[in-house]
């Protein structure tokens, strides 16, 4: 855990684990507080007066169909969305409070704190060490036994470590898909991340992999908040606390997720959990 | 209702046959006319310029005596080129190219900046040479020497590395970039760590055939008024030099004269094919060896 020192602020945004288990459930803190959020790519409006509070600790799914901003809004947490051109954006997204939107607030702080783990697996081609390290390294950690900490640490928390500890400085591009997307969770881990946002993760994956992600997600749960963008209505079901139903850029539902899927209350989003549509 | 007619279709079949067998044959033919050419102009090169390749004709001055005469000077003056080229080159070409792609803006004023590096990598070399001539030799007086040459080269062939370098890095799948990036790598760490180490082999593929390129080249140094009868061989920046195909062209004038001298610029131009040949194999040896599955 001394791994943490390097952090700006060490205590303002992680409540230590006495803190997290003496505050009730109900009482969790906002990460992410979005209001008022409208998005255009040129002049196509891509997500429409998007309201969302997302809670400290939990996993929230983003379900809908494709092309309904789903992955926009993701990348919106991260502003990665910026790297489309022509994109604009309108509203409000706090995140613990500040404004990520303001222009002051700087894209590589932000994203140190929510990390991201994408749709395919995108390891770098470096070896799996490299792979790792990289996030810390260009954090300015360069002590080799705290990096070789933070690795194992991260391979371990990506329950990835047994798989490869014997091979880390072997090129990463020698792992299955699964493999190679927990090294990329692993890869994400080690920047010791605020929130995790992931962009279908397992969209790339056989079931066996699919079902190592959806585990590691629920594990990383404990130390992290968890936003995660998925096709499939059976895993939001599975893993997540909270579901957003998105259609045409909008959010038509978001509640607890057994509400959501045993008792929906808007129509659309009873017809596309039951595969009426989408 | 069958559109298809088989027993009209079944009759047609040959003469589709014939005209693809036609249409073969003409393109072989195409692929082999230049092969001859290419094949001949080898055979009568070697054959009349591999009696003069010795090791005196490596290591020897130049001589107005034919069996004296030596390329040891051109060969170096080639090196002295290509050692000034290089580093001008990788560095302003492969910033050029990190920029446009990187950085810069994708606007009109981009596509301009686009347009005219594709334009100048068309431009007569001999215009490159005139260039050279008015700025570096005459502007800044230093004269037909090795930097002058050097820097006019690296103009000519400049183009064609920033557009390598670009193919390069945009050939860098961009969701490396954001995996970068979404750890919250500035755009240079993403450059220095990601992008350039993968695109180095296909940058300095780039940069050696450039550098081929420039090394074959006569027009812009016989514009530099480099001097093809020179006895001494340079030794820094600003001593006069020559180069390999500007011997082979005034050997050649001269060979009306000295018939010799005929033989000797085929024995230079199997040296100048060689040194082609090492080149381009080191690119493609660069090319297979850092190839990457992306």
């Amino acid at each position: 855990m001394t791994v943490l020192t390097y952090r700006a602020n060490p205590g303002d945004v992680l409540a230590t684990a006495e803190e997290k288990a003496a505050s009730p459930a109900l009482n969790k803190h906002d990460v992410f507080s979005v209001s008022d959020l409208n998005l255009w790519y040129g002049e196509v409006q891509a997500l429409r007066n998007i309201n969302l509070d997302l809670k400290e600790n939990e996993i929230t799914a983003i379900i809908g169909p494709s092309g309904c901003g789903k992955s926009t809004f993701i990348k919106t947490l991260n502003r990665m969305v910026e790297l489309v051109p022509s994109v604009r954006v309108s509203g409000k997204i706090l995140y613990r409070g500040r404004n990520i939107l303001d222009n002051s607030y700087k894209v590589e702080e932000l994203r140190t704190r929510v990390g991201m783990v994408f749709q395919k697996p995108n390891p770098f081609p470096k070896s799996i060490y490299e792979n790792v390290a990289y996030g810390p390294k260009i954090h300015g950690i360069r002590n080799k036994k705290i990096l070789d900490e933070i690795v194992e640490k991260s391979l371990r928390g990506a329950a990835i470590w047994d798989e490869v500890k014997d091979r880390l400085h072997e090129n990463a591009y020698g792992l299955s898909g699964g493999q190679q997307q927990r090294l990329c969770i692993a890869r994400c881990l080690a920047i010791e991340p605020d929130v995790i946002l992931m962009d279908e993760p397992t969209s790339a994956l056989d079931p066996i992999s699919t079902l190592k992600v959806e585990e590691l997600v629920q594990e990383l749960k404990k130390d992290f908040s968890i936003v995660i963008v998925t096709h499939n209505m059976q895993q939001a079901a599975r893993i997540s606390d909270k579901t957003a139903f998105f259609l045409n850029g909008e959010v038509i539902e978001f509640d607890k997720t057994d509400k959501i899927f045993s008792n929906p209350g808007d129509k659309r989003t009873e017809d596309y959990i039951t595969g009426r549509f989408g | 209702m069958k559109y298809i007619n088989h027993a009209h279709t079944q009759k047609r079949m040959n003469i589709r046959l014939l005209k693809n067998a036609v249409a073969k044959t003409l393109f072989f033919l195409a692929t082999l006319f230049g092969l001859i050419v290419l094949v001949a102009l080898i055979y009568r090169v070697v054959t009349q310029g591999v009696h003069w390749i010795d090791m005196d004709f490596l290591t020897n001055r130049l001589s107005t005596d034919p069996e004296k005469a030596g390329i040891y000077g051109a060969v170096i003056g080639t090196l002295w080129l290509m050692a000034v080229m290089a580093p001008i080159t990788l560095i302003l070409g492969v910033g050029t190219a990190v920029y446009l792609e990187e950085y810069a803006r994708k606007n009109r004023f981009h596509r301009l900046i686009q347009t005219n590096i594709s334009n100048l990598a068309g431009v007569p070399s001999v215009v490159f040479g005139l260039q050279g001539l008015t700025v570096f030799v005459r502007g800044m007086e230093l004269g037909a020497v090795v930097l002058a040459g050097g820097l006019t080269m690296s103009l000519l062939v400049l183009p064609i590395v920033v557009v390598a370098a670009q193919e390069a890095i945009r050939a860098v799948p961009q969701y490396l970039r954001e995996a970068s990036f979404g750890m919250g790598a500035t755009k240079w760490q993403t450059i220095r760590n990601i992008v350039l180490p993968a695109a180095l082999p296909g940058i300095l593929t780039g940069v050696i055939l450039a550098l081929s390129r420039a090394v074959g080249e006569t027009a812009p140094l016989v514009v530099l008024g480099i001097p093809a009868l020179l006895i001494p061989v340079p030794d820094s920046l600003f001593d006069k030099f020559t180069v390999l195909p500007l011997q082979i062209y005034y050997w050649t004038l001269d060979s009306a004269l000295v018939r010799e001298y005929a033989n000797l610029a085929a024995a230079s131009i199997m040296v100048l094919l060689v040194i082609l040949f090492l080149m381009n194999s080191i690119a493609i040896l660069i090319r297979n060896k850092f190839q990457r599955r992306f």
